[in-house]
């Protein structure tokens, strides 16, 4: 087993390139249901991979990032419904209204360290989703949200089967993936290392932290609308649930589940969070304490992750 | 012009001056000790140099630029105007510039580079990761070309990469390339800390205490390494418990005393100063 993933890992693009035919295949012999199960996971994997830059990379505390996903869902359904734009045209608008965002709640507040700044994220997902509940300047549509929105159509494909959706997921989870990598490998990437390992001497060796944590969390809060607005290309009806508190800690735990920091263990993290609970849904609330459960354990057994990253299990063990 | 100037500098934390009214300048090229008994604000005045505290009175000049000031609010005469930073008149954002206080790493990239009394590295990343800090601010990637990678970034990245081999090969470190900071032994962590710090190509090194923990050997080595770096051009300031090290290799010393500067002059004039041995020795009972 060792040996194999030595192995492998000496070829990437033998690995690689497995994965994506597995991707590619895995729908075929499943049914609708199961089909859709995919696509949600495929959504949930954006997510924890957006978050993960956040709190992964720079390691700011982020409880409130439904928040975020939300955004770009009502931006999306809002453009359509009220100025007809089709829903692939507001793909760009909703990552650049919900990174707009992620500024201006992040700017004032980068200052804070931990905990401090996890209770604003919080604070602020709250305050999005009881905007939305309140029917801001009327156009968000209460509690029930709004609905009628456009199916999607690209390049003259009307995307209708759960089939479709998990191939337009998968082409934007393979473009995530694909940025998230070469960000982690550069000098930003290196600079929100810095950052996380030493904040004093980070900023001592003259890298601007403000900038770094800034970005952080623009790229993490953007691409999280994106996710949103892929949720309304499939589901034409968006409500305040998008944006509640549950959902911000399902996506925390997707992160922290599989190892905080580590691409794999995002996936690990969203097959535990997302799609074994889909699975299992039969079992009802049960799930919910599994998911308890499982927190409680991992803590205990394995404070780092399912699947960490070398780096960060080693900060973890080290403060024990 | 002297490099560095401070004038009057004080800190007071609460009640307690860690530092209080202290003034003295360096030159270019010059190796200046700054010593004193535990607590006596040489740390303090480190960190007000470095940007990491603001002080409460006094001045830091360095370079004719003025790189610390008590903070605005502190100053009744000017109200504090923080909106003033999304003005684009070119006039007025000068103004603010010269009235903000800097942040640590704009003091890093006007040419001060220090290293910390308790060794503070990037533990989990390799001697070349924690060397390639130091090159940061002279480079610019930023998302754009982390994600595209054009030419000038593949560039860039090996730039980066080269310079910090040459530090680490400066202070001694190849063997150690891919090893991770926190498995090197304490004295090369000491000299890991020069070589980033360097990588930050400086006018004015900072060192707290760089001979800490030392062994004989190590102490000699590292006295002769900081002559090359003067040499090579760069200022150096140290504060340092050793002796040895600071009547070996400095020009002039400062003392402090309970945040007061009680003397300054070339290692022998300080030696003889009654006050000097005084606080070194204590008071004599009469």
């Amino acid at each position: 087993m060792g040996s194999l993933m030595e192995r492998l890992r000496r070829m990437p693009l033998v690995w690689q390139i497995g994965l994506l035919a597995l991707a590619l295949l895995l729908p075929l012999p499943l049914n609708d249901y199961y089909r859709a199960v995919l696509w949600r996971t495929g959504i949930y994997a954006i997510l924890g991979l957006s978050l993960n830059i956040i709190v992964g990379y720079a390691g700011l505390f982020q409880l409130g990032h439904a928040a975020f996903y939300a955004l770009g869902a009502y931006t999306s359904a809002l453009l359509n419904l009220h100025f007809d734009i089709p829903l692939v045209l507001t793909w760009p608008i909703s990552i650049l209204v919900a990174a707009f965002f992620g500024y201006l709640i992040s700017r004032p507040i980068l200052h804070l360290r931990g905990d401090y700044l996890c209770i604003v994220t919080i604070a602020f997902g709250e305050v999005v989703r009881l905007a939305l509940v309140n029917n801001i300047f009327g156009i968000t549509g209460g509690a029930n949200g709004l609905s009628g929105i456009d199916q999607t159509v690209l390049f003259g494909l009307t995307l209708r089967t759960p089939l479709h959706h998990y191939y337009l997921v998968l082409f934007f989870l393979v473009l995530t993936l694909f940025a998230v990598r070469r960000l982690e490998n550069s000098r930003l990437g290196r600079a929100w290392m810095y950052v996380r390992e030493d904040e004093t001497a980070a900023e001592a060796m003259g890298i601007d932290t403000t900038w770094a944590k800034l970005l952080a969390f623009v790229l993490g809060s953007g691409w999280a609308g994106l996710a949103g607005a892929l949720y309304v290309a499939r589901i034409p009806v968006v409500s305040p649930d998008l944006a509640r508190f549950i959902e911000s800690v399902v996506m925390f735990c997707i992160v922290v589940l599989g190892g905080t920091g580590s691409i794999p263990g995002v996936f690990v993290g969203t097959l535990g969070m997302i799609t074994l609970p889909e699975i299992f849904r039969f079992l009802k609330t049960w799930r919910d304490a599994w998911m308890g459960v499982a927190m409680v354990a991992m803590m205990i057994a394995r404070p780092e992750g399912l699947w960490p990253s070398r780096r960060i299990r080693m900060e973890i063990r080290e403060k024990e | 012009m002297a490099l560095l100037e401070i004038r009057n500098l004080t800190k007071q934390f609460g009640g307690l001056t860690a530092v209080d009214c202290v003034s003295f300048s360096l030159d270019e090229g010059e190796i200046l000790g700054l010593i004193g008994p535990n607590g006596a604000g040489k740390t303090t005045i480190f960190n007000l140099i470095t940007g990491i505290y603001a002080p409460t009175e006094g001045e830091i000049s360095f370079n004719g630029h003025q790189i610390a000031h008590p903070p605005l609010g502190a100053r009744k005469f000017i109200t504090p105007v923080w909106w003033l930073q999304w003005v684009p008149a070119r006039s007025l954002r000068e103004q603010w510039d010269q009235l903000r206080t800097l942040r640590p790493h704009e003091i890093t990239e006007l040419g001060i580079a220090r290293t910390f009394q308790t060794i503070r590295l990037f533990k989990n990343m390799t001697v070349l990761e924690n060397v390639m800090a130091g090159v940061h601010h002279r480079t610019r990637a930023g998302v754009w070309g982390a994600i595209f990678r054009p030419p000038a970034q593949r560039g860039e990245e090996a730039f980066i990469v080269k310079e910090a081999e040459q530090y680490i090969h400066f202070m001694g470190l190849s063997d150690y390339r891919d090893e991770l900071a926190k498995n090197l032994p304490y004295g090369h962590q000491r000299r890991l800390e020069i070589a980033r710090a360097l990588a930050a190509r400086p006018r004015l090194l900072i060192l707290d205490e760089p001979a800490a923990g030392l062994n004989e050997q190590e102490t000699l080595e590292l006295m002769d390494l900081i002559r090359q770096i003067r040499d090579s051009g760069i200022t150096v300031l140290l504060i340092e418990h050793d002796m040895k090290v600071v009547m070996g290799i400095c020009e002039r010393i400062v003392v402090l005393d309970y945040g007061k500067k009680i003397a300054e002059g070339t290692p022998e004039e300080v030696q003889r100063n009654p006050r000097v041995i005084q606080a070194y020795l204590g008071e004599e009972e009469v």
